[in-house]
C-alpha cells in the first residue's frame, strides 16, 4: 500500500470511528491522569457499557494537559460536541454512561468545557475557558484527541504527511524549511536547529548517527514525559525526518527508566512504524534505510549533557568530555552525531506537516513558534501548557495558572531546573524567550516552571537545588565535586542557624569558581539557583544568618510548633496522631506541644487545619 | 539463579554497549545485582567485574542488595520538595520504621527517593511499584500503607 492509500484508508477508518453511531468516550490516561485513577474510571466504564450491550466505545488517551483536573474523560456523540469532565469519579462515570450515553442530557453541571461546532448551553467552549483560552496547542494539538496506540489515528489528522514531503525533496532543501522556520532546540539552550544539521552535514564522515533525548532528568518538567505518552508519532516522525536530512542510518531514543509508560507506548509506536513502512529499509519506497533503537536511562541528571549521553548509550558510566570537537563531528562510536529534544524533534514533524510559514505566526523575532512547560508548584492550575514564545510570566502564572493556591501571595517562580533561576514579582513582565530569560538571569531550560509562594524558604530552595547537583555532579572535574559539596554545606549551615555573617561572600565566590572551572553545562551553571536566590532575595539570607529566623516558617531548625490558646478545643486529633508523643493535653481541654519533643513532622497541623487552624508555626528565636 | 541470568544474557550479543541494558534486564528480573550477577556478565561480555560495577554504581538506578516486595520511591522533584515532599519521606520512614534506601526486616517494603517522575502537576507523589499515588498528604501516607496491608492479606490468603 502507498501513502496516499495509506492516508485515505486511515482518514476513513477514524471518521467512521468519531463519526459513527457509536458514541466514543476518551479517558485520558497518561501517567498524572492514571496516578489520579483513570485506569479506574477506564475499567467502570467499560464494565458499565458491557452491561448495556457496548453501546459507546472506550478508547485510552493521552493528556491534554489539565492535570489538576484529572481524570478527564471526553464524550463523543453523534450530532453534538464532544463534552470534557473533569475529575470523573466511578461514580459519575456511571452517571454519565446512565445519564448521556443512554438519555440524551450532557450533564453541564459536571461538564468542563465542550469542543466542535455544535455549542449546549451551560457549558463553554473547552478553549475558551480562562486556563485554555491564552493557550495556542500546536506541538499538543493531538494530545488527548487521538489514541496513541493506533498510528492510524496519528495519520488520519496529518501525521506523517511532513515525512512524506521531506522524503520527496533533498536534505538540503529539508534544512533550509527548518532555517525559515526560526526553529531553536527545545531542550533548553535554544541552538539553531538547522545549524546543529548542517554541521553534522558538513563533516566528511559517511556514517552519522541521530540521537532524540527524552532523558527530561530536570525536576519539575514532565513536558517530554506527556508528549510521548501521548502523541508518540509526532516525536517519531521527526526524527526520521531529522535523520534523513542528516544522512543517518541508525538512531536512538535515550529515554529515562522512571517514565515505564512512555517507554511502552513508544515502543508500541516504533513497530507500528515497521508495519506501516515509515521505519526500516525502502522508507516509503523512497531507498531510504533507518533504524531507530530505544535506550533506557539508568537515572543520572547529567546524561542530558550530549557528551555524557553519548558515553551512556555507548555502555560507559556517563561523564561528560570537553567540547570540541563537538558531537556534530565527533559523536557516537566516535562519529557525526546529531542530538535533539523531543519537543524539538516534534517541531520538526509540525514544520514539514504544515509549513514554516505556519511555525513562524507565533513567537518573537528571535524565538520563533510555541512552547510546552509544565506549570506547577503553588498555582491552581497545574499542568501542561503550550504559550507563543514571548507570553509573559505573568500571563501564564495568573491567566493559566489562575494564581497562587490558597489565595496565598506569589513569591517566585523557578524556571530552567537545576541551570535555571528564581525570578521575583519584580520580573512577573519578562517575556518567556530564549533572550529575555536569559537576560533576566534564568534559562529557559527545557520548560519546567515552578511557583512559589510564602510557605517557600528560598535559602532552602537554592539548598535543595545544591543537595540535587551535588548528588548528581558525575565527579570528574573538583570545581563540580567539591564547589558545590562546599555551597551545600554552608547552605545547610545557614537553613539550620548556623550561618556566618562571612558565608554570603563565600558562596559568591564559589559560584563564579564553579561557573568558570567546570568542565560541562552541570557544572557551570549549578551556582545559578544560588546566585539568583542571592540576588533576588537577599534578605532572607541575611534573616538566617543574622536573626536565625525563616520568614516562610520552613526551616526546621529555626521553627517551633505551638497551639493556639483561642483556637484550640481539646478534639484530641493531633494528640492521636502525633508520631513521638509530644502532645499532652485532656478531652475537651486545651493541648500542649512539648518543643523538646517534637520532630516538627507537621502531622498535627495538617489535622488541624481547615478544621481548627489551632496550630501554628513560629518562629524559635 | 543461574539459568535465569544465563536465559537473560542469551538475547545479548557481549557487545559492550550492551552492558547497561543487561544490568537493567537482569535487576527487573532479579530485584537487584547480585555478585553472582556481576560476575557472570563480567565473563559474558569480557569485562572486568570492576568496570561493571564501575558502571553500576555510577547510575542511580542500580541496586546490590534485594528490594521489599513493595519498593516504594518517593518523588524529590522541585514541585514535589516546594509542596512538602521531605515530610512525606520522613512521615514514610517513620511509618515503616526504615530509612531511605533501606528495606523492611520481613522484605515487604524498601523505600527510596528518586529526582522526579514527572507527575509534577500532581505533587508530591510517590511510586509503588508501577503505581503512582498522587496529591500526598501525611495523611495519606497512612492509609496507602494499611490499604497495601490489607491488599497483601488478600493475596496470601488467595
Amino acid at each position: 500500500m502507498n501513502f496516499n492509500q495509506l492516508v485515505t484508508e486511515s482518514v476513513e477508518e477514524y471518521n467512521a470511528l468519531f463519526e459513527g453511531d457509536t458514541p466514543i468516550i476518551l479517558v485520558g490516561s497518561a501517567t498524572c491522569g492514571k496516578s489520579a485513577g483513570a485506569q479506574e474510571i477506564s475499567i467502570t466504564f467499560k464494565a458499565e457499557l458491557e452491561k448495556q450491550g457496548e453501546i459507546a466505545k472506550v478508547i485510552d488517551v493521552g493528556c491534554i494537559g489539565l492535570c489538576y483536573l484529572e481524570p478527564v474523560v471526553t464524550v463523543i456523540k453523534k450530532g453534538m460536541p464532544a463534552i470534557f469532565y473533569d475529575e470523573v469519579t466511578p461514580k459519575l462515570a456511571k452517571k454519565i454512561v446512565k445519564t448521556y450515553i443512554m438519555g440524551n442530557d450532557p450533564m453541564p453541571e459536571h461538564a468542563l468545557g465542550s469542543f466542535g461546532e455544535k455549542q449546549i448551553e451551560g457549558i463553554p467552549e473547552l478553549f475558551n475557558i480562562p486556563v485554555m483560552k491564552p493557550q495556542v496547542r500546536r506541538i499538543l494539538r493531538n494530545c488527548g484527541f487521538i489514541d496513541p496506540e493506533n498510528i492510524k489515528h496519528y495519520i488520519a489528522v496529518g501525521g506523517y504527511t511532513g515525512l512524506n514531503r521531506a522524503l520527496q525533496i533533498e536534505p538540503g532543501e529539508v534544512i533550509e524549511k527548518i532555517k525559515l522556520s526560526g526553529l531553536r532546540g527545545r531542550g533548553g539552550a535554544g541552538f539553531p536547529t538547522w545549524m546543529k544539521w548542517q554541521f553534522c552535514i558538513d563533516s566528511d564522515e559517511d556514517e552519522k548517527y541521530l540521537i532524540c533525548n527524552a532523558d527530561e532528568g530536570d525536576p519539575g518538567a514532565f513536558m517530554n514525559r506527556s508528549l510521548l505518552e501521548s502523541d508518540p508519532h509526532s516525536v517519531l516522525e521527526g526524527i526520521v525526518i531529522a535523520a534523513y536530512t542528516i544522512g543517518a542510518k541508525e538512531g536512538y531514543i535515550y529515554c529515562r527508566a522512571e517514565y515505564p509508560l512512555a517507554l511502552d507506548r513508544l515502543k508500541h509506536a516504533i513497530s507500528e512504524m515497521r508495519e506501516q513502512g515509515f521505519l526500516g529499509e525502502d522508507i516509503l519506497g523512497t531507498g531510504f534505510n533507518f533504524n531507530i533503537k530505544i535506550k533506557e536511562g539508568a537515572g543520572a541528571f547529567v546524561c542530558g549533557e550530549e557528551t555524557a549521553l553519548i558515553a551512556s548509550i555507548e555502555g560507559k558510566r556517563g561523564m561528560p568530555r570537553t567540547r570540541p570537537p563537538f558531537p556534530t563531528t565527533y559523536g557516537l562510536w566516535g562519529k557525526p552525531t546529531v542530538i535533539n529534544n523531543v519537543e524539538t524533534m516534534a517541531s520538526v514533524s509540525l514544520i514539514m506537516q504544515g509549513g514554516h510559514n505556519q511555525f513562524i505566526k507565533y513567537g518573537t523575532e528571535e524565538s520563533k513558534g510555541t512552547k510546552t512547560f509544565s506549570l506547577v508548584g503553588n498555582v491552581r492550575n497545574t499542568g501542561l501548557i503550550e504559550v507563543p514564545l514571548g507570553t509573559t510570566l505573568r500571563q501564564v502564572i495568573d491567566e493559566i495558572g489562575g494564581g497562587i493556591i490558597n489565595n496565598g501571595k506569589f513569591k517566585a517562580v523557578q524556571i530552567g531546573g537545576p541551570s535555571g533561576g528564581c525570578l521575583p514579582e519584580s520580573f512577573l513582565d519578562t517575556k518567556i524567550d530564549y533572550d529575555s530569560l536569559t537576560m533576566a538571569g534564568a534559562i529557559m531550560g527545557s520548560g519546567g516552571l515552578v511557583v512559589m509562594d510564602q510557605t517557600s524558604c528560598m535559602v532552602d530552595v537554592a539548598r535543595y537545588f545544591l543537595e540535587f547537583i551535588q548528588n548528581e555532579s558525575c565527579g570528574k572535574c573538583v570545581p563540580c565535586r567539591l564547589g558545590t559539596k562546599q555551597m551545600l554545606d554552608i547552605l545547610t549551615d545557614i537553613t539550620q542557624g548556623k550561618g556566618k555573617s562571612e558565608d554570603m561572600d563565600l558562596l559568591l565566590e564559589l559560584a563564579e569558581g564553579i561557573k568558570d572551572g567546570s568542565l560541562c553545562g552541570l557544572g557551570q551553571t549549578s551556582p545559578n539557583p544560588v546566585l539568583t536566590t542571592i540576588k533576588f532575595f537577599k534578605e532572607e539570607y541575611d534573616t538566617h544568618i543574622n536573626e536565625k529566623k525563616c520568614p516562610a516558617l520552613l526551616c526546621k531548625e529555626l521553627i517551633d510548633y505551638q497551639v493556639i490558646v483561642e483556637k484550640c478545643e481539646g478534639c484530641m486529633l493531633c494528640l492521636k496522631s502525633c508520631p513521638v508523643g509530644a502532645v499532652s493535653g485532656i478531652k475537651k481541654e486545651l493541648h500542649s506541644i512539648d518543643k523538646e519533643k517534637c520532630i516538627k513532622c507537621g502531622t498535627c497541623i495538617e489535622l488541624c487545619s481547615g478544621k481548627y487552624n489551632a496550630i501554628e508555626r513560629v518562629s524559635k528565636y | 539463579m543461574s539459568k535465569i541470568l544465563n536465559k537473560i544474557l542469551s538475547k545479548y550479543s557481549g557487545d559492550k554497549s550492551d552492558l547497561i541494558p543487561i544490568l537493567q534486564d537482569i535487576q527487573s528480573n532479579l530485584g537487584y545485582l547480585s555478585e553472582e550477577a556481576i560476575i557472570a556478565v563480567s565473563k559474558f561480555a569480557g569485562i572486568p567485574e570492576s568496570e561493571i560495577y564501575g558502571v553500576a554504581t555510577f547510575y542511580t538506578q542500580f541496586r546490590f542488595t534485594p528490594v521489599g516486595k513493595k519498593h516504594v520511591m518517593v518523588c524529590k522533584g522541585t514541585a514535589c520538595h516546594v509542596k512538602g515532599a521531605p515530610q512525606i519521606i520522613e512521615g514514610i520512614e517513620r511509618h515503616l520504621d526504615i530509612k531511605e534506601g533501606e528495606v523492611t526486616f520481613d522484605m515487604e517494603y524498601s523505600l527510596e527517593s528518586v529526582g522526579c517522575l514527572g507527575c509534577c502537576a500532581l505533587a508530591p507523589c510517590a511510586m509503588v511499584n508501577e503505581d503512582v499515588e498522587s496529591n500526598l498528604t501525611l495523611k495519606d501516607v497512612k492509609k496507602i500503607f494499611s490499604r497495601m496491608k490489607r491488599e497483601s492479606k488478600n493475596n496470601d490468603c488467595n
